[in-house]
């Protein structure tokens, strides 16, 4: 019977228990988990604070999950090192648990930059976990003024989780526009006009250089008073378990399509690792949750002994501000980089679609998002444009586009 | 697993099906209560060109990608049905940005509606196929 462990216990893990459990019904499974939750939706946690859902429904699988999938959790505990040779996980509770195949799912930490003075300040937060966010709602009252510094895609869903339960909220960042990792100049000026209309105030181009109590001190010298501070400038691959033994670690884990490392019968999935966009065609991190699955699952069906590749990873995020959506995949080739862009706009509406040697590689969607899945679906496919009416793709995402033959395919039989 | 299919050449772009499934979704026992006048959500819809027509709802994947990528675990495959449990879902439209199919689209409360085979209302089999005029739905195991 073989002894499976799991470090971590987020939607990567649960991921790799449903893909172990597809292969292989009866090995052991055990995950160790830092948090003292089962597994919960954690892009949900802006959605907590807006009073959109609730702890019940955030969980990500029945109460029954880990039963059913006959799993033992060890909740409350961190694994501290992983001994190769010994094939054990040493434990923060100075226990060993051994495994025959080891998957490490140990996710991202908040990256906080050594800010002067942060230290004096009483009521910081990051904005990552649910523990997170339900230290946040205890600090927060109607009168509060927050302070949240990063305005990337975590920083902006929590300005608007506490929007109607705080009296003002401004977001600060070094960049010169919002969402500056997925949006372009004009695309982020249309989402923050929005957001501004919704009460959310910006400081961008600026950032802090001192904090000293309730005051943060800007580079341009504007100073400004706060109750409550949000630290959302990025997050860090938790790769420090596979480093320290001497496995390939760049920015993120290193794995191949199988999401194996370069080290024997350990596997790494979810946001800890680096892999293939196959729409650059190069290795970066992918921290989004329909990948950490889709790693997940696959790495599972491998270390049960059910050959599988994942090799369809793009970035990619729906996210939506105060009723405006915003969709963003792949990657974005202009002139500048040997793609040719297309382009259908008004004065708020934006469809990008960016094209590199007959592909499509990216798009980015204001507002007109219906049936986006179409767009992402030809980019994962590869599907060549020539083989399908672009043209009227760029208008409207319809799978009428396609062609005969490749609709019959996709509507004629079981997919 | 019986599926909901489509045939292009039969198809005469009519929209009845988009009815059918409003109504059969609405819990009204009234058609003209149910739906004159007002915006409709079907979880059916015909696309297609100047020339071809068709009817496109959930294909009821083998391995659906919107089951994997849904961020509020609010979507689930019970006996070969792609299922969507309103109450967990918060409308982040994740779904929409990966089905291929075009297949989910926001129901009237912002929360995401699919095609569930009319298996979660009173109907109990596909209205959209009942009431095609020309047989181009059909209903069936492939």
């Amino acid at each position: 019977m073989t002894n499976y462990v799991i470090i971590g216990n987020g939607v990567a893990a649960a991921g790799c228990i449903e893909g172990i459990r597809a292969a292989d019904t009866k090995g052991k499974i055990t995950v160790i988990s830092e948090e003292n939750t089962p597994v919960y939706c954690r892009p949900l946690i802006s959605y907590y604070l807006e009073g959109k859902t609730d702890l019940e429904r955030m969980k990500y699988r029945d109460d029954s999950f880990y039963q059913d999938m006959k799993c033992e959790v060890l909740y409350n505990v961190k694994a501290e090192k992983i001994d190769k040779e010994a094939k054990t996980v040493i434990l923060s509770n100075g226990k060993t648990v051994s495994y025959d195949k080891l998957c490490v799912a140990t996710g991202s930490s908040p990256f906080i930059p050594p800010f002067k003075g942060l230290e004096t300040v009483e009521k910081k937060f990051s904005f990552l976990t649910l523990n997170d966010a339900l230290s946040l709602e205890k600090a927060i009252n109607k009168n509060s003024r927050v302070l949240i510094v990063g305005a990337g895609l975590i920083g902006l869903k929590c300005a608007e989780g506490l929007h109607d339960r705080t009296a003002e909220i401004i977001v600060c960042d070094l960049a010169d526009r919002i969402l500056s990792s997925i949006l372009d100049r004009e695309c982020a000026a249309i989402v923050q006009s929005h957001l501004e209309e919704n009460g959310i105030k910006f400081k961008l181009n600026d950032s802090v250089v001192e904090f000293n109590k309730n005051i943060a001190v800007m580079k341009s010298g504007v100073k400004i008073e706060f109750d409550v501070l949000v630290l959302a400038v990025g997050v860090k691959p938790n790769s420090y378990l596979i480093k320290d033994i001497g496995g390939k670690v760049n920015r993120g884990i290193v794995v191949d399509n199988s999401m194996r490392t370069d080290l024997k019968d350990i596997y790494a999935v979810g946001d800890c690792t680096e892999s293939e966009d196959i729409s650059g065609g190069i290795k970066r991190v992918m921290a989004l949750m329909p990948n950490a699955y889709m790693q997940g699952k696959c790495a599972g069906m491998n270390m049960g002994g059910k050959p599988e590749i994942f090799d369809k990873a793009i970035p990619m995020n729906s996210i939506g501000f105060f009723g405006l959506h915003v969709m963003t995949a792949g990657s974005y080739f202009d002139s500048d980089n040997g793609g040719t862009v297309y382009q259908e706009k008004n004065k708020d509406k934006v469809k990008r679609f960016y094209t590199k040697d007959g592909l499509l590689t990216g798009f980015i969607l204001v507002r007109d998002t219906d049936r986006a899945g179409i767009y992402t679906s030809i980019i994962r496919e590869k599907t060549p444009l020539s083989s399908l009416n672009f043209e009227m793709l760029q208008k409207v995402s319809s799978t009428a586009a396609y062609s005969k033959e490749n609709r019959r395919k996709k509507f004629g039989g079981v997919v | 697993m019986k599926r909901v299919y489509v045939n292009e050449d039969w198809c005469i772009g009519c929209h009845l099906c988009e009815y059918n499934c409003a109504f059969a979704n609405s819990g009204a026992k009234d058609m003209a209560k149910a739906l004159k006048g007002k915006p409709i959500y079907p979880r059916i819809h015909v696309e297609g060109d100047d020339r071809i027509t068709y009817a496109v709802s959930c294909r009821h994947c083998v391995d659906p990608i919107c089951v994997k990528s849904c961020i509020a675990g609010a979507i689930s495959v019970k006996d070969g049905i792609v299922k969507i449990d309103e109450n967990k879902c918060v409308g982040c439209l994740t779904c929409v940005l990966v089905c291929p199919y075009g297949s989910l689209a926001p129901g009237e409360n912002g929360t995401m509606q699919k095609c569930e085979l009319c298996t979660q209302n009173s109907f109990g089999e596909p209205a959209c196929v009942k009431g095609c005029p020309n047989r181009a739905i059909v209903f069936e195991e492939r």
